[in-house]
């Protein structure tokens, strides 16, 4: 059977039999594969703990009919430890590997921009850099933009007025100008907007020096465009605890 | 594709975890040539089961009656409560022999991905059970999995306000291994767990 070795974030498993495991992984050549890991649920299982979701391994596979199987594997990044450590880390990581699973939509073609945003943003959620919600918020918005789905929070995204604009439209994709607004759209805070697009584009210094009532309306926007552009539920993410021990929420 | 009631066995027992089609096939046709008196005896033990057992009204451990059996033993501890993810971890832990507490089972893990939330599992009633019994040291029992973890972590933050000793399972080396074996996570976990001996 031909081999092929990879780097992989693992991105979720499922039991399969006694002790195997179906085990879904992002790669960085191969883009999203999905294999069987045998025994790793015994405890004797020298690969088990290197297959757990948020793991950065360099793995080898067999190439198989169906599924390919798991050969060997190292771990490059244990990042798995680090965020179940932190209820709310989980929760912001779970959201984002299932966000990378549902955009990533065929096996074997390669997503290399898909692997290096996950990679960065579980970096990011396990070094603690930031607040773990703009973290997600982040991830999200540069995930879909890859996907080609791009948020506009200045331009309209519907005519392509330059803003700044008042409302905003999941459904239109972004910020919409006063003659393309539907009605009963929202109408966030301009802070909001500015956060908005200091996430999509990486401008961390404004970023963090958000309050938190624009954050808040920030995360539920990012939500509603998530959700509606995906067409599936993301269940992870009405799950999200932005309560993380390491960055509590500034109160008002 | 079999005819009938060949194909409807093959279909219920494929339903079953673990059970492919071809070992629902497989099992379909072991029964067709079983002695009849074998199988009356098989079905016999389902039904009893699904009608005598139920999950323990006060730990949720499976029982015949309204408590399990480890609830109404006198003679185990009040003070220690163990919390699990399943009832068949129950039955691992009473074969090591060295616990003697109480145990309190969530019925399964916090999965977000599954949709499973800590409202899903049996958290409430801990809180309650806690506030109730005489209960000075809590474990958790938890898997050693990233979602085991993470409602381990979940428990010990919701746990910490209510003055308990919380403690966590220990993770480390399996008994009778070589250390050069070990992968990087588990020799890592030993260090961390590390005890003093002298």
């Amino acid at each position: 059977m031909p081999t092929y070795r990879d780097e992989a974030i693992v991105l979720r498993t499922h039991k399969l039999g006694e002790a195997d495991r179906i085990v879904t992984m992002l790669t960085r050549k191969h883009g999203k594969v999905r294999a069987v890991a045998k025994g790793v649920r015994r405890t004797s299982s020298r690969i088990g703990a290197r297959m757990e979701p948020f793991m950065v391994v360099d793995v080898q596979l067999y190439e198989g009919r169906n599924l390919d199987i798991v050969n060997q594997v190292e771990t490059i990044q244990p990042f798995a430890k680090a965020i179940a450590d932190d209820y709310g880390l989980f929760t912001a990581a779970t959201a984002m590997v299932e966000t990378a699973d549902k955009l990533v939509d065929h096996e074997k073609e390669p997503a290399l921009q898909q692997y290096r945003l996950l990679r960065g943003g579980l970096n990011s959620l396990a070094g603690r850099e930031h607040d773990l919600g703009l973290v997600l918020d982040a991830y999200l918005l540069r995930a879909f933009a890859v996907a080609g789905w791009a948020a506009s929070f200045d331009a309209c995204a519907t005519c392509g007025r330059p803003g700044p604009h008042r409302a905003f439209s999941a459904v239109a994709g972004g910020a919409v100008c006063e003659n393309d607004r539907p009605s009963g759209v929202a109408s966030p805070a301009p802070e909001t907007f500015r956060l908005l697009t200091a996430l999509l584009e990486g401008d961390w210094a404004t970023a963090d020096a958000s309050g938190p009532r624009h954050r808040r309306e920030a995360a539920g926007l990012v939500a509603a465009y998530t959700q509606f552009h995906l067409e599936r539920k993301l269940r992870s993410l009405g799950m999200v605890d932005r309560t993380s021990e390491s960055h509590p929420e500034e109160e008002e | 594709m079999y005819d009938g009631a060949v194909q409807d066995l093959i279909d219920e027992l494929g339903h079953l975890p673990g059970i492919g089609p071809k070992s629902a096939q497989r099992i379909a046709f072991h029964l067709l040539s079983t002695d009849p008196s074998d199988v009356r005896r098989l079905v016999e033990t389902i039904q009893t089961v699904k009608e005598k057992v139920r999950f323990c009204e006060v730990c949720g451990n499976v029982a015949e009656g309204e408590r399990c059996r480890v609830c109404l033993d006198p003679r185990r501890s009040d003070e220690v409560l163990c919390v699990v993810e399943e009832a068949k971890d129950v039955v691992a832990i009473e074969r090591t022999r060295e616990f003697r507490g109480r145990y309190h089972v969530l019925g399964g893990a916090i999965d977000p991905m599954a949709g499973i939330g800590p409202d899903d599992l049996r958290i409430k009633d801990l809180i309650a059970r806690l506030g109730n019994e005489a209960v000075r040291e809590v474990i958790l029992a938890t898997d050693p999995n990233i979602e085991g973890e993470a409602t381990a972590t979940y428990l010990a933050r919701i746990l910490a306000p209510l003055g308990l000793r919380v403690t966590r399972l220990a993770s480390g080396l399996p008994v009778g291994g070589d250390l050069e074996y070990a992968d990087e996570v588990t020799l890592g976990r030993a260090f961390e767990g590390r005890r003093v001996v002298t």
